[in-house]
């Protein structure tokens, strides 16, 4: 029976299938589901720092609106008492699933303000939390702040944070950065423990005839896996840091791919939703079969065996990969 | 003494003791007690016990009926129970009121007393609604100020308990119940020392229980029911004793004495005033001032009114008395005199026959009436009757605090006498309705009592409107205890702000302020610039009181800030860094200190928002040099145009200038009829962006002016020639219309009625292809678009109307060119029900009668100075009354059946006189087809021709006939309300309506809460929502009403939501109108009690739509009769989840925010609830016939 273990961030997983940052995490029955299926840690579902601030101001606009305006309305609503509209559920719930599963519990915070990521994090923490994953989801559109700005600042939070927790830290990216292995590096350097590849960001659609953006939340398939497999690939053995691959994991040969490109753990979320959680079972069976099939001993024998470094033609994962698929999809059209 | 202090209001200081001392209490939401209802239900929600440590089980009932009757069943089996009521609901009470009594029940009702509505409703108050109550065999014990209501409340229990007489335990509805004052309260130990187990346990042991039956409530006969109803008198006669141990009592535990009677003033007083309720403390405090300068002068304040202990009474009055005047606060028209005059009266009478208490001879008695609705009762005022009480004839039956002109009751009286002591700082505040300023100074207050060491007390005045409206706070605080239930006077306050620059241009804020005292201004100029902007009136008041002039942009500091127009911790920083109340940095903290407490639970980013508005205040804030001159060319505006009509401008001017206390006896209507369409005068300017037409994007559809809550933007279509005369600015286009080819079209906007509140532009479908974002209709600020929008409007006013017989009225673009004759109301910006009763007054506003029941729709409606209902050129439009809260079905029914009555008689009477008008006219008259615009027009000039006729005709039935002619034209019989009537407390008699089969139309503003009372749960609620009255959400779903009307078979109902499906609203309009038949529209109408952002309102309705939650249909029982299925589901099946609809509104966020795990509970069967309906929905759809109508 080969050997699926494999650690990340400095914890020893029993296998490379880790439930991604996800709704699913919001409630502890569904991460037991998720240990009871396999998966061999939890990322939990990302605090959201501009949501904390949304809530808690638009909670308060509402309350107040109108009132003490009208002699006989003098407020709208009775005074609840409490309202959880700080981390403190999210804290709790760290406590929580950290006394109902055995797997290591990775915390999630997704934020623009120093200020605020650091105090979250020092909190996720002291609930419990294995490891933390800072998402950086945002959208550079000033027309002033320059790349290197950006990627100072990220750089200076990932120090910040460094110096504020003692928990594993990984950096969740987004694909778009011009020079990703060089700013790879820096965050590396800045003290992250882990990179996580890459971010889906929600694009927005246009509805052509009522002339409105409209949001559009579209889950992952596995073709979405290609674009993390690439970087993966080429970051592998280049840097010291764990790779965890999310994005398109569907399917047990999907995770081969990404630990073969060098990734320590393959994230799954959309498949996970769609499925259920026993589709991690499933996906990992599948892993375990083909492993035997294919006579691998372990994850480890297999961990980077794809990446850049290490497959005959390293070229391919650079530009002449992108001439050999445009000849692929000619040859498909027969042009 | 070992209580503890708080500053709160006095509903709460009373609801503090009833819930503690309480194990079941039923509630119902009425004006101004409700808040201890809420405090009531907000507490049990919180789990908080009682004084046995049990929570107690709140109620909430249909109507004050219904909770007077649970109450009744609750004493009957045992439990310690309680409820809050005022005004009208106590009137409800009174049937069970006598049978609790007669029971002798142990029982304590909290009222909050209210005026009665008569000529005309009034939620102030005054001691109509308990006066009303004397006769029911409750002991009736007064409260003068928030301590006192705390106190009476434990008093009271105490003494119900021990005597087995009821309670009424009253105090001023808003003077009291909602004053903000200090006061101590008694820990739960304390008070548990006030009541004694034994009692308890008597009381339960009196209950009902089939372990020990017996039977209570027999019917009697003449032999017995008379010595029955003796059999109580030891009760009543030992209760006044009773009620002095209680006192002693809690004199013991709390350090403060009461007695039934108590006296103040010179021992050997010649001149006393009996007076009840927080008026006799002003009577008290002005006695003591001026027996102190030597004056023979004292006052008696009743505390327990009933039982009427003449002997208790006597005993406090100073012997040397000769002449006495008692002041009642109700009206009892055609009395010998009001009712504590006769008590009075009746005692010395007692007294002196029995040789009861010291008096020898009988002194000179007088009554008279003071602070009806809450008019201000001043200490000029007690001095004017001390005064009267010396004439050798004084007047007898006066009244003080009005100018009457007309019967000339009225004492005069020096208003600008004041006994408050130098130590007292007094300060107004003017603010904006909800720019927080009420609940900085209540906070303000509160600092200031609790980490000062002062006394406090804040009392705030609310104008009618729900939009725009003007608050004024009054605080005062100081070294010693604060009575002084009454306003701050002209010339006393010693710090006036004004938080809205544009008030300068409206009112006389400066009257208020002391020589030497302080105006702060949030001002949109700095400090340069603002003397230029001033009015002349304010620049000379600045001048000649010396007054210290401070500014802040308010407004800037909260937008940089985050806190949008929350502009009340900057002003509250102001004042306090000005008025040197506390130590800057102190103050400061202080401040902070409040923020996080009041905000706290609403998270770290809006406490941290606030603080940094305190931040960024002082830097912001400036003294202004005053200079010595008046430079200004700006004069303060009349509060109505010159153009105005008379009455306008002499009764109802006044009033919009908060001057309505000047306006004589004479001046006012006799029998509270008032003229319709005043809101036309009123230019309220409070919109700060309106929207602007572009006419190269217009396609005409008229859905802006369908959707408008406010009549404000309206379309006309004209002939071309006419813009002539046009101002310059005028917008127009080609008009789109079929039926009027050549013609010319125009949106115009009225820019100072318009509250600017966007629906109009959200409901505008019409993009500019180029820029997505540019629709047909734009917002844009106000102020620049004034001048040149007003003229503009006045011309497009002075163009024709549409001629209603012109055109077909079947769709939105063209019912969006009738004139609306519902306008200008003062209801909330987007107001969700007014767009239906503007389009209601559209399509039948020339011939509806509307019977409106109390609520929302009442007070927009109603509510003085201006009133919205208008006419028409013709001088046609709604006819419209307000009855009660609970009869509105039956009143409706009644114009109906006056209507039906009348039309019949002229019939009779036309066939009789038949041969003297000619038998065409008759029969045209009485067989008119009135289905169409141009047959009800038909039909209106064969009755000018008939009252032509009947002129010449010297028969006493032509006369009559002439007096009832005008009912042979159709009218529409309209019966106006929300849920809280329709679903609740108006069901039984809304049922009976649609039942009796006449034609009445019903419209049902579904907001699915008490709207008007601040949000209490009614069962129109859903499963799910928060409200008032369902704090932790309501487990139960909402009632159905639509199904149940339809199980008649025979009522046309609709179930509509005008964001969803504008068609659907119209059709069911008029075919609901033209039913000869009931009929019920439940139209959904968000609101502001939902929590949303009121712009998106009609988003909203949409997706209660597409979730199913509200499905739209229509049961026309004509369709039945062709043997077609009369239901119809309009709506389709759900596209989105309940919930994608629900967490748009507050009203079901906050509880996911606060209890997740109940909120996914409820959610889910709400869900649930949703899609039972459906099904039974679809399965009435599917139906092959329906049921006929049933005759």
């Amino acid at each position: 029976m080969p050997d699926l273990s494999t650690t990340y961030l400095g914890l020893k997983l029993k296998n490379p299938l880790v439930a991604s940052s996800s709704p699913l995490s919001k409630k502890v029955d569904m991460v037991r589901k998720l240990e009871d299926a396999g998966v061999s840690a939890v990322v939990m579902y990302s605090l959201f720092e501009e949501q904390i601030v949304h809530e808690s101001r638009a909670l308060d606009y509402f309350l107040t609106r109108g009132s003490e305006s009208y002699a006989e309305a003098i407020t709208y609503f009775p005074d609840l008492g409490k309202y959880n509209v700080g981390p403190e559920d999210y804290l709790n719930l760290i406590q929580k699933l950290k006394s109902s599963v055995q797997i290591p519990i990775i915390a999630s915070l997704n934020g623009v303000s120093s200020g605020g990521w650091i105090s979250y994090a020092k909190k996720m923490e002291q609930a419990g939390a294995d490891a933390l994953e800072i998402n950086i989801y945002y959208l550079p559109t000033e027309l002033d702040l320059t790349s290197r700005e950006l990627e100072e600042a990220y750089v200076d939070l990932v120090k910040d944070l460094k110096q504020e927790i003692h928990i594993p830290l990984a950096v969740k990216l987004s694909p778009y950065f011009t020079a990703l292995p060089n700013f790879a590096q820096k965050l590396v350097k800045a003290g992250a423990d882990g990179l996580v590849l890459f971010n889906r960001f929600y694009q927005p659609d246009l509805d052509i005839e009522a002339l409105e953006v409209v949001a559009n939340l579209e889950l992952s398939s596995s073709s979405d896996l290609r674009l993390p497999l690439r970087w993966i690939a080429i970051l592998y053995g280049r840097l010291d840091v764990d790779l965890a691959l999310t994005s398109g994991v569907h399917t047990a040969k999907d995770i081969i791919k990404a630990v073969m490109a060098g990734a320590n753990v393959a994230m799954s979320a959309s498949a996970l939703i769609q499925h259920g959680c026993e589709k991690a079972a499933e996906m990992l069976a599948d892993l375990q079969k083909w492993m035997e099939e294919y006579e691998y001993t372990s994850i480890e024998q297999m961990r980077g065996s794809m990446s850049q470094k290490s497959v005959a033609e390293p070229a391919a994962f650079e530009r002449a990969n992108y001439m050999k698929a445009l000849r692929s999809f000619d040859n498909r059209l027969r042009i | 003494m070992s209580s503890t202090v708080s500053t709160v209001e006095g509903n709460d200081a009373v609801a503090h003791a009833a819930y503690r001392m309480s194990e079941v209490i039923a509630i119902y939401p009425i004006t101004p007690s409700s808040g201890m209802g809420e405090d009531a239900d907000e507490w049990a929600a919180a789990r908080i016990p009682n004084l046995w440590g049990t929570v107690p089980l709140v109620t909430e009932l249909q109507s004050e009926g219904g909770a007077a009757g649970a109450v009744h069943g609750a004493l009957q089996t045992g439990s310690l129970t309680t409820t809050f009521t005022a005004s009208q609901g106590l009137l409800l009470m009174i049937p069970n009121m006598y049978k609790i009594a007669g029971e002798l029940t142990s029982t304590v009702f909290h009222v909050s007393a209210r005026s009665l509505s008569t000529h005309a409703l009034s939620i102030f108050g005054d001691h109509s609604d308990v006066m009303a109550c004397r006769a029911t065999g409750f002991a009736m014990i007064a409260s003068r100020s928030v301590q006192e209501g705390h106190d009476m409340a434990i008093i009271a229990q105490a003494a119900t308990l021990k005597s087995r007489v009821p309670f009424l335990h009253f105090f001023d509805g808003f003077r009291t119940s909602r004053e903000v004052n200090t006061y101590h309260f008694l820990t739960d130990d304390e008070m548990r020392a006030m009541l004694d187990q034994a009692d308890i346990d008597a009381h339960r042991a009196r209950a009902l229980s089939p372990d020990r039956p017996f039977i209570r409530g027999t019917a009697q006969n003449p032999d017995v029911y008379f010595q029955g109803r003796e059999t109580v008198n030891p009760f009543y006669q030992k209760c006044p004793e009773i009620v002095v141990e209680a006192m002693n009592r809690f004199a013991k535990i709390s350090g403060r004495q009461y007695q039934l009677f108590e006296y103040a003033g010179a021992p050997d007083a010649e001149r006393v005033i009996i007076s009840m309720g927080s008026g006799a403390e002003t009577v008290e405090e002005t006695a003591l001032y001026l027996a102190g300068k030597g004056e023979k002068v004292g006052a008696i304040n009743v505390r327990l009114y009933r039982p009427f202990s003449v002997e208790h009474f006597l005993k406090v009055l100073p012997p040397t008395v000769k002449a006495i005047a008692v002041l009642d606060r109700t009206k009892e028209p055609g009395a010998a005199g009001e009712p504590l005059y006769q008590d009075v009266i009746t005692a010395l009478n007692e007294g002196l026959t029995n040789g009861i208490g010291a008096l020898k001879t009988m002194p000179r008695v007088i009554g008279g009436r003071y602070g009806l609705s809450s008019k201000e009762f001043t200490p000029g005022m007690v001095k004017a009757v001390y005064q009267e009480l010396e004439k050798p004839q004084p007047k007898n039956h006066f009244t003080v605090g009005i100018n009457d002109d007309v019967t000339h009751t009225s004492l005069n009286y020096d208003p600008a006498f004041s006994i408050m002591s130098d130590d007292t700082v007094q300060c107004v505040f003017f603010g904006l309705g909800a720019d927080g300023t009420v609940g900085a100074n209540k906070n303000s207050i509160k600092i200031i009592a609790e980490e000062t060491g002062n006394y406090g007390q804040g009392y705030f005045v609310y104008d009618s409107k729900k939009s725009g409206s003007v608050t004024i706070s009054h605080l005062r605080f100081g070294p010693r205890p604060i009575r002084a239930p009454y306003l701050i006077g002209i010339g006393d306050a010693s710090f006036v702000a004004c938080h809205q620059f544009t008030f300068l241009e409206r009112l006389d804020m400066l009257q208020y302020a002391k020589p030497g005292g302080v105006f702060l201004l949030n001002s949109i100029y700095g400090p340069d610039q603002v003397w230029d902007h001033l009015p002349i009136e304010v620049q000379s008041a600045l001048i000649e009181k010396k007054l210290r002039f401070y500014i802040i942009n308010a407004y800037d500091v909260a937008e940089q800030t985050g806190m949008g127009s929350r502009i009340n911790t900057i002003m509250q920083t102001c004042f306090f860094a000005i008025s040197g109340v506390l130590p800057r940095e102190e103050a400061i903290r202080q401040i902070k200190k409040s923020i996080e407490k009041t905000y706290g639970k609403r998270g770290e980013a809006v406490v941290r928002q606030n603080f940094e508005a305190v931040d960024s205040t002082l830097v912001n804030l400036y003294e202004v040099k005053v200079p010595d001159k008046v430079t200004s060319k700006i004069t303060r505006r009349a509060p109505v145009p010159e153009e105005a009509p008379e009455f306008v401008k002499k009764v109802l001017g006044p009033m919009i200038a908060y001057r309505g206390d000047e306006v004589p006896v004479s001046a006012l209507p006799v029998d509270g009829t008032f003229p319709s369409g005043t809101t036309q005068w009123e230019k309220r300017n409070i919109a700060l962006e309106i929207p602007v037409w572009e006419p190269d994007l217009c396609i005409q559809c008229g859905k802006c002016a369908f959707v408008c809550p406010h009549a404000t933007i309206r379309q006309k279509v004209y002939p071309a020639s006419l813009l002539a005369s046009a101002p310059k600015m005028f917008k127009s286009t080609d008009a789109k219309f079929k039926e009027f080819p050549g013609s010319k079209f125009t949106v115009q906007i009225a820019p100072e009625d318009c509250t600017g509140c966007g629906l109009c532009v959200e409901a505008c479908p019409a993009k500019d292809k180029s820029q997505a974002g540019r629709k047909a209709l734009n917002m844009a600020d106000q102020v620049p678009l004034r001048e040149p929008e007003r003229e503009n409007w006045n011309f497009f006013l002075s163009l024709p109307e549409a001629d209603r017989t012109a055109f077909p009225v079947n769709t939105i673009k063209n019912v969006s060119l009738l004139q609306p004759l519902f306008e200008f109301s003062g209801a909330c910006g987007g107001c969700g029900e007014t767009p239906y009763v503007r389009l209601l007054t559209q399509l039948f506003g020339d011939r509806a009668i509307i019977a409106n029941a109390t609520g929302c729709s009442s007070i927009y409606g109603g509510n003085l100075p201006t009133t919205p209902y208008t006419y028409n050129r013709e001088g046609r439009g709604p006819a419209w009354s307000n009855s009660l809260f609970e009869d509105n079905a039956e009143f409706g029914l009644g114009m109906r059946l006056t209507l039906d009555k009348q039309h019949e008689f002229a019939c009779e009477l036309l066939r009789s006189l038949a041969s003297q008008l000619g038998d065409e006219l008759v029969e045209q008259l009485i067989h008119a087809d009135q289905s169409s615009e141009a047959g009800i027009q038909a039909q209106r000039q064969r009755i000018t021709q008939l009252k032509s006729k009947l002129a010449g005709i010297k028969d006493p039935r032509a006369a009559q006939l002439m007096s009832i002619a005008d009912n042979l034209a159709r009218r529409s019989v309209w019966i106006v309300g929300g849920d809280g009537w329709a679903y609740d407390i108006g069901y039984g008699g809304l049922d009976h309506v649609l039942a009796s089969g006449r034609n009445v139309n019903v419209l049902v503003l579904d907001t699915e809460v008490y709207s008007n009372t601040g949000g209490q749960s009614s069962k129109s609620t859903p499963r799910a929502a928060v409200a008032k009255f369902a704090a932790n959400g309501k487990g139960t779903p909402k009632k159905d009403l639509g199904l149940i009307a339809m199980s008649y078979g025979y009522v046309y109902v609709a179930r509509v939501a005008m964001g969803a499906s504008d068609a659907q609203t119209l059709r069911a309009f008029i075919e609901a109108e033209s039913y000869d038949g009931p009929s019920l529209i439940i139209a959904y109408s968000h609101c502001i009690n939902h929590g949303i952002d009121m712009r998106k309102g009609l988003e909203q309705q949409k997706l209660a739509v597409q979730c199913g939650i509200w499905p739209l249909f229509r049961y026309d029982p004509r369709l039945a009769e062709q043997n077609k299925n009369p239901f119809q589901l309009d709506s389709k099946d759900p596209t989105i989840p309940v919930q994608e609809y629900a967490y748009n509104e507050t009203r079901y966020r906050m509880l996911a925010l606060s209890d997740e795990a109940r909120a996914e509970m409820l959610m889910r069967q709400a869900t649930a609830d949703v899609a039972r309906t459906l099904e039974r929905y679809r399965q009435m759809a599917s139906a092959e016939t329906g049921s006929g109508k049933d005759e």
